[in-house]
């Protein structure tokens, strides 16, 4: 079922109560998720992402705007009519509940005729807990089981009552960075072998991108993005978007255009056409970095990491925001410990140009 | 080894005080309730045997302590915590005024057992000027009288009842509104996006997450209860016999010190059945306690 989210705002009143007024978690949001889709909402703590997650499942009433399932406005209705399941960061098991019993839960709230026998629950409940694989594991209590299996009774949980869209809150931040790997590739094939709508938080924008079929960006309550993973990772809209992408994270300069060149300190990088000239933030993806004796861009080297596939330069230069740069380079290549500089030709496609003001992209060519 | 010396030396004093005013008093009394006739000015004794336990479960003034007892317990400890639970759950559930209602249900907790008791006698007390304030509002209602405090034996345990209740209360509040706040909301948030009633929630949710604090509060209720006595004194005097209120606690101190007093032996025998029908029911608690051990 698609869902559209029209004009969303969420307003909260300060907890300050002397500087009083609102703060805006989320700000006239306007979206639609095509149906059967998994939709990433990534973006830094704060950036009302969750918000978000809590206004579509109806723990949240919205202050303007409307959300839709399908073509019913749901915005008015509760939570339990709306055919939600979520999924919360804390897993949020009922501790004296076995597996069985928490998964069933949701089940043996019905009423009326969509009130189910004891065999029906019983057979509903295994067919969530064999799509997890947890099947096994009925009788045992959340804590006699791993973070990751608790994960999945509460993926069962949510999936039990056949919920027109799932929500998953921050799914995998409880989980060790193994088991990380295996359950975002498991919740992909849990979400393509139901369909259902799925929208999930994270702050995590590695997670986001290798799972989701679309990722929506937020800072502050704005939408700032809105793509498929890779096209927001190459083309993204604005600095705040390159920044938050991409690991490592991109290396913004202070740069600036004088007569179709584009300079970096003194040393003119690029022949660009488009922009006119000024003043502009130069932001460079790590793996835009060959090295090269004759390279433009000369940078102080502080240190080169192998790291197994790959190895990164850790570089400093006066243009540079921040206090180093980071280049991630083939470790065949070799680089001259020795010498205190090294230099870098760029490859252009790695490149993005920003308003200095405003931080939009400024579009270029070669 | 050394170590070990260091720890012994440390809990010392506390041995010390406790194995002299606590451990040889508790093995005394045992001793006490086997030795016949015990007389504390001469240190002498009769005979050793059972017969302190037959004669106080043969004296009336004891069986009716014993039965004074039971109704108290039994009434009090599930009403009081029920209440408790029901006023808990009506605080969590403001949030205006949460404080002040907080504030005001502790009070009886601080407040002086005589002092309440005093309030009990405006409430109930009939006196030359006023039948008490309850006998105003009965008569309101075209009701007669009642003499509560030297009354019929239902009038004096009813208010008796009501006392306790009120005197427990506050504690049990106390220990509720603090278990129910530490039941984590997503529990809560999680039942709502199920569709959970309001009744379910709290017959499945809430009541087995608080179960090990209401257990808590019904086996230190049940003992408290059964040692009532200073609440008794507060409400019908010190001469619990002749209003028919006594409990056990008040008859082993009336068998040591009270008109019929200087009976060390029959006091202790008192106290040691006292001793077993606490053990006994705590261990039934406990039993129950383990077996419904949700997690």
């Amino acid at each position: 079922m698609k869902i559209v989210l029209d004009h969303l705002t969420k307003k909260f009143p300060n907890r300050n109560k002397k500087i009083g007024g609102f703060v805006v978690a989320v700000n006239d949001f306007t979206f639609e998720i095509p149906d059967g889709k998994m939709i990433g909402l990534l973006g830094p703590s704060g950036c009302g992402k969750s918000t978000t997650l809590n206004l579509i499942s109806g723990l949240e009433k919205p202050t303007e705007g409307k959300i839709f399932f399908g073509d019913n406005d749901i915005t008015g209705l509760p939570p339990e009519d709306r055919g939600v399941g979520l999924v919360f960061q804390n897993y949020a098991l009922y501790p004296h509940l076995t597996v069985e019993q928490n998964i069933m839960f949701p089940l043996q709230n019905f009423r009326g005729d969509k009130k189910l026998t004891k065999e029906q629950m019983k057979e509903k409940v295994l067919e969530a807990a064999r799509l997890v694989q947890i099947d096994e594991l009925m009788e045992r209590r959340p804590s006699e089981l791993s973070g990751g299996q608790q994960q999945r009774v509460a993926i069962a949980r949510a999936l039990v009552k056949m919920p027109h869209v799932l929500l998953l809150d921050e799914p995998l931040s409880n989980l060790d960075a193994r088991l990380r790997l295996q359950t975002r590739e498991e919740l992909r094939r849990i979400q393509k072998e139901t369909g259902i709508t799925t929208v999930f938080v994270t702050h995590d924008q590695e997670e986001a991108m290798s799972i989701s079929d679309m990722i929506v960006v937020m800072k502050d309550g704005v939408v700032e993005q809105i793509g498929k993973p890779q096209e927001v990772y190459d083309e993204p809209g604005n600095l705040f978007v390159a920044k938050f992408l991409g690991t490592p994270a991109i290396n913004v300069f202070k740069g600036r255009i004088s007569n179709g060149k584009l300079f970096i300190g003194d040393d003119q990088i690029l022949d660009i056409k488009g922009p006119s000239d000024g003043d502009v933030y130069v932001a460079i993806r790590p793996e835009g970095f060959i090295v090269d004796d004759n390279g433009k861009l000369c940078c102080r080297l502080i240190a080169h990491e192998v790291m197994g596939r790959d190895s990164s330069v850790v570089a400093s230069n006066e243009s540079f925001i921040g206090q180093s740069l980071r280049a991630i380079i083939s470790s065949e290549t070799k680089v001259d410990t020795s010498l205190s500089d090294i230099r870098f030709d760029i490859k252009p496609s790695k490149v993005f140009l920003f308003n200095s003001t405003t931080e939009e992209r400024i579009p270029f060519s070669i | 080894m050394k170590n070990n010396l260091k720890a012994w030396l440390y809990l010392l004093p506390a041995i010390l005080f406790l194995g002299i005013f606590t451990i040889y008093p508790l093995i005394d009394v045992v001793v006490y309730s086997f030795e016949e006739g015990y007389n504390f000015a001469s240190q002498t004794y009769s005979g050793v045997g059972l017969y302190n336990f037959s004669y106080v479960l043969r004296d009336p003034y004891f069986t009716q302590a014993l039965k004074n007892t039971f109704i108290i317990v039994i009434i009090t400890v599930p009403l009081s915590t029920g209440f408790a639970l029901l006023i808990s759950l009506g605080l969590s559930k403001i949030s205006k005024l949460r404080h002040l209602f907080q504030t005001v249900y502790f009070l009886p907790y601080v407040t002086n057992t005589l002092a309440v008791g005093l309030a009990f006698m405006i409430l109930f007390k009939k006196t030359a000027y006023s039948d008490g304030m309850v006998n105003l509002l009965i008569n309101a209602f075209g009701g007669e009288s009642v003499d509560f405090i030297s009354g019929p034996y239902w009038a004096k345990m009813l208010v008796m009842c009501l006392y306790t209740i009120w005197i427990v209360l506050p504690f049990k509040i106390l220990i509720l509104t603090s278990a129910l706040a530490s039941v984590n909301d997503t529990f809560y948030k999680a039942a709502k996006v199920d569709g959970t009633r309001g009744f379910r929630i709290f017959t499945r949710i809430t009541l087995p997450m608080i179960a090990p604090m209401i257990f808590y509060l019904v086996i230190t209720g049940f003992i408290g209860a059964f040692k009532a006595y200073s609440d008794e004194v507060a409400l019908f005097g010190t001469d619990l016999n002749a209003a028919g209120m006594n409990t056990i606690v008040g008859y082993v101190y009336d068998m040591l010190y009270g008109n019929s007093g200087g009976y060390p032996s029959f006091a202790s025998a008192a106290a040691i059945i006292l001793f077993a029908i606490v053990f006994t029911i705590t261990l039934i608690n406990l039993l129950l306690s383990k077996k419904s051990r949700l997690f």
